[in-house]
């Protein structure tokens, strides 16, 4: 029954009572996007534009060199070229450099590059010329007709070379330092003096990059008689490349459109914004009125894309006999690579999250930010933490060795207390909030971790491989993350007149499921059919505001503006309902798209959802039968006016969510190796996750996530690595030589779970994007050690270099952890209670 | 001077086809940028990462280290050609959806040819010989488990399917 009349208040009969539906929020629902990425049905950015002109970039083969001359007529003859572009034909602010998107105080001396080289390159891969063609092997022929003299200038590679600064990278920058951040709580270096232990250590991690299996890349079209432009762009951010190529090409924002398309992973290297590709494309796409393609290459992505990882940690540790830290002291270095164009988020999250769960009792943390004429270095998936976690967990590690105590134990005692919480840890974060943890169990998280490896049985499954002749370790590693940063993200839900509900929101998705997850937050709120809801991210012209897809944050931010708006269609639904129904709306339900009243069974007053919407938008012509509903002769005679003061027409809202601060999710991995005696491979042969990412919306795609982040972890901890050479050559820019695991590297990832829902958003949940991957370095460290019984200090670790370890540990060049030397003299057990056997927690 | 350009015949997914390509031109060039095939993906150009896979009358190969001249007169399986008469998923595909074996799905066609060729050859495989199969693909978003699961769930709807 639907009425437009006002009925009489109906009554309802003495118990009929109907059940809430369970809803899809919490279920491992199916994805709705795999219906078409599952077909072959993706539309990724290649996939678009077939008919576009195809650019190609000359890049530097120079590490640092000075443009002397650059000769283009061997290429003007080439087939099918349209247009060759060097530094000096840019225009605007196009010529200028590009800009810097996260300004700090303690970034002193920020540099970005050109689109085009501006007079001198500062790593191999910076693109010096462009070529738009009629496709890309045309563009790619006259790219290699191109001739360049350079002056060859001398390149600073590696951190110890940007720190002695023989060399700098950028001549008004002398020293090489960009930034330099203090950061303390307490006296750290007082109450290291007092303590009654310290231990100093040296910790290295390498270079690795975010490789998705897609490359960047751009499609623009001019339209002009429109004087509007249309970019689609593999990129991590939409709605802020289209302000940055609105300022750019000096163009009105709301003449330009900027849409995701399906995107092939991003990780972290699609979140910077804008690259040389992106506004050189646009621009030549309105300078040729033509469209214009770039698809990035693989070997272009190896040496022009961002990288991540490079830090060099000094750490001294003080702390007393039962493994409590009381001061904790780090300096690092951080490789920046040629240019700040991202600001130093990556140091600054390590410097921040490196604290874990644990409460020290005083800590300071100095970074010094460093160019290099590398390739630049942005947020790659666990940014800036899996640095700061192998730190924090290489140092739990060796207290414990020091004091002779369960590495557990050591962890356990230093850990925060759940009754602590919400605790802070006294530092500024990367969002520029206060370092709160607001929930989590952390005691909690490392019992079940230890439970799931079992870490208790794990000697008697040590001495079994020992009499099999084989070798084998347990590592433990925890972590805090924070997710969800700020500033905000907003979504746009809608109920169309059939009853199908659209859902729009401003950040991208590269595999996440967005489609799904934010449906299933819809469909909850609305009370409809999973199936009847669409989502939309990344297409400005759905959702012109946000923020961007980075730091395990989508769910918290878009999900909580979807559930919000959502809320909101709901509230309004019930009012409109209320009315409609002549009832009172906390007597209402909606189910399957249906407002009811409660206590009535199925016979009982109701009305679709979709005759609210058409109700909602009160109409002077009808364009169908259920449009004629809303016409002003069909609708119930009112004083009022059609629209009543502070509404709208349409049965939809926009909602924001902005968070006071970020969320802390928190997890322990432990992971099993096995370490061939002869050959010194390294085989992980367990891998054991305990996470909580607070209230979980879909348990199969968080499964997936921290998966899918294991795999990197365990890629970063022992095969990837970015290697230059010292005249700054990237000698492993391919998939042949640089080793991400395939199917044979990855064991199964055993997981457990711990559920600590956040207090700062309506749906209590925490992002879970890095979850697998931050301790991995950590943990895989841990475990190496514990096998080998001497530190492992660097990562990644190879075959080869665990086997040079070996050989320098024969020759007394590296020591053995103090449990498994033979002379007890050697190492005082300051605790009478501890029990120095591995695994009695 | 203008690049001489050859006619080359496929059969791709048992429709005939003809393009006119320039020697050089791969594979997966072609079909993808002749053809209109875009259910083939590239992701490295050098064939380590296995998204270009398709078949080539039946076996898997990495379409972007062939030219397409070279395979003139031959049929090829695409990821297209993995789905159902109907257009709906595959029953590799469908099990690569049910076990959650693709996040962004860019490597997901050279997984599913390929499985659907190891899948002919043996059509009731262990997890080990799942895990073996998939040893030549890359994926940097799910950490192989569950495409694992997909390998052995596809086997198990083939089974349930075949007459």
């Amino acid at each position: 029954m639907t009425t437009l009349d006002a009925p009489a208040r109906p009554t309802p009969p003495e118990s009929v009572p109907v059940s809430p539906a369970a809803g899809p929020f919490g279920s491992a629902v199916l994805r709705k996007e795999d219906l078409r990425l599952a077909a072959g049905d993706g539309r990724y950015l290649d996939d678009l534009g077939q008919n576009a002109l195809a650019a190609a970039f000359l890049r530097s083969p120079h590490a640092h060199a000075r443009i002397v001359d650059i000769d283009i007529t061997g290429a003007l003859d080439v087939p099918g070229l349209v247009a060759i572009y060097t530094y000096d034909d840019l225009d605007g602010r196009v010529a200028q450099a590009l800009p810097l998107l996260i300004p700090h105080p303690a970034l002193h001396a920020p540099r970005t590059g050109y689109p085009l080289a501006n007079q001198v390159v500062h790593h191999v891969g910076e693109a010096v010329a462009m070529v738009v063609a009629a496709d890309r092997y045309a563009a790619e022929d006259a790219v290699e007709r191109i001739r360049v003299s350079w002056e060859s200038l001398p390149a600073v590679v590696g951190l110890n070379a940007a720190r002695a600064a023989e060399h700098a990278v950028h001549p008004d920058v002398p020293d090489n330092v960009a930034a330099h951040l203090v950061q303390s709580v307490g006296d750290a270096p007082a109450a290291i003096d007092a303590a009654p232990y310290t231990v100093d250590l040296e910790l290295y991690v390498e270079r690795s990059a975010s490789m998705p299996l897609e490359g960047k890349g751009v499609y623009a079209r001019w339209d002009s008689d429109d004087r509007s432009l249309r970019v689609y762009s593999s990129t991590q951010t939409s709605t802020s490349l289209r302000f940055a190529l609105a300022a750019k090409l000096a163009i009105p924002v709301d003449r330009v459109e900027v849409i995701t398309p399906d995107v092939g992973g991003g990780f972290g290297v699609k979140i910077m914004h804008p690259w040389p590709e992106e506004v050189l494309v646009p621009w030549a796409a309105i300078r040729l009125r033509r469209e214009v393609k770039w698809v990035e290459d693989r070997r272009e992505h190896f040496i022009s894309a961002a990288h991540e990882r490079a830090q060099q940690h000094t750490v001294r540790v003080g702390f007393d006999g039962d493994g409590r830290v009381l001061g904790l002291d780090v300096r690092f270095l951080h490789d920046n690579g040629a240019y700040t164009p991202y600001g130093i988020i990556v140091p600054i999250i390590s410097s921040t999250q490196l604290l874990g769960p644990y409460k020290l009792g005083a800590y300071r943390v100095e970074f010094h930010s460093l160019y290099t004429n590398t390739v630049i270095v942005t947020p790659y998936r666990g940014a800036g933490r899996a640095h700061g976690c192998f730190v924090m967990e290489r140092v739990m590690d060796a207290v414990a060795d020091h004091v002779g105590l369960d590495r557990a134990v050591v962890r356990a005692n230093n850990m925060i207390q759940p009754d602590e919480m919400p605790f802070d840890q006294g530092l500024i974060f990367q969002d520029g909030r206060p370092l709160i943890y607001d929930t989590g169990d952390f005691p909690l998280s490392l019992r079940k971790a230890l439970d799931l490896v079992d870490w208790k049985g794990f000697a008697a499954v040590r001495d079994e491989a020992q009499a099999q002749g084989r070798r084998v370790g347990i590592g433990l590693a925890t972590y805090v993350e924070g997710t969800g940063v700020g500033p905000y993200e907003g979504a746009h839900v809608r109920v169309e007149t059939t009853g199908d509900v659209v859902v729009s929101t401003g950040l991208t998705t590269q595999g996440q499921g967005h489609q799904t997850v934010f449906a299933q937050i819809a469909a909850q709120e609305l009370g409809v059919g999973l199936e009847r809801v669409s989502v939309t991210t990344g297409d400005t012209r759905r959702f012109a505001y946000g923020v961007g897809t980075f730091a395990s944050r989508a769910a918290v931010m878009s999900g909580n503006a979807v559930a919000i708006a959502a809320r909101m269609v709901r509230a309004k639904a019930l009012r409109l309902a209320a009315t409609a129904l002549a009832a009172a709306e906390s007597e209402l339900s909606i189910a399957d798209g249906v407002i009811r009243v409660r206590g009535f069974d199925q016979d009982g007053p109701h009305i679709a959802l979709a005759t609210v919407a058409v109700l909602a938008n009160p109409l002077r012509y009808a364009f169908d039968e259920e449009a004629q509903r809303a016409t002003q002769f069909a609708t119930a005679a009112s004083d009022g006016p059609p629209v009543p003061e502070g509404d709208e027409p349409g049965l939809e809202a926009t909602g924001w969510y902005s968070p006071i601060r970020s969320t802390f999710a928190n997890g322990v991995h432990a992971a099993v190796v096995e370490t061939d005696p002869e050959t010194a491979e390294i085989t992980v042969l367990r891998y054991c996750v305990v996470h909580d990412c607070g209230t979980v919306i879909n348990p199969m795609i968080v499964e997936g996530q921290v998966h899918g982040g294991v795999a990197q972890g365990i890629g970063g901890a022992l095969y990837e690595r970015i290697v230059y050479d010292e005249s700054g050559q990237l000698v492993n820019a391919s998939f042949m030589d640089f080793l991400m695991p395939y199917a044979s590297e990855v064991p199964r990832v055993e997981t457990d779970h711990v559920t600590s829902p956040s207090p700062l958003n309506p749906l209590g949940v925490k992002g879970v994007g890095e979850a697998g991957i931050i301790p991995g370095h950590a943990v895989i460290a841990s475990a190496v050690e514990d096998a080998e019984g001497f530190r492992i200090d660097r990562m990644p670790i190879s075959p080869s270099e665990l086997f040079e370890l070996r050989r320098r540990h024969a020759r007394g060049e590296v020591p053995s952890l103090r449990r498994t030397q033979s002379d007890p003299q050697s190492d005082p057990q300051p605790d009478p209670q501890s029990d120095p056997q591995e695994g009695t927690p | 001077m203008t690049e001489p350009s050859y006619e080359v015949s496929l059969s791709v997914n048992g429709v005939p086809l003809t393009a006119n390509v320039p020697a050089r031109r791969l594979l997966s060039d072609t079909l993808r940028h002749e053809l209109g095939q875009t259910g083939t993906h590239v992701g490295c150009e050098h064939g380590v990462c296995g998204a270009c896979t398709v078949l080539l009358d039946g076996q898997p190969v990495r379409s972007c280290l062939l030219f397409a001249v070279t395979v003139d007169g031959q049929a090829v399986t695409t990821m297209e050609g993995c789905r159902a008469p109907d257009g709906a998923l595959g029953p590799v595909q469908r099990a690569f959806m049910e076990c959650h074996g693709l996040q962004c799905g860019f490597c997901t066609p050279g997984f599913v040819t390929t499985v659907t060729a190891f899948l002919r050859d043996n059509p009731a495989p262990t997890e080990d010989e799942a895990r073996e199969a998939i040893g030549g693909n890359l994926c940097r978003c799910t950490g192989y488990q569950n495409i694992v699961a997909s390998v052995l769930r596809a086997a198990e709807i083939l089974r349930e399917e075949s007459p």
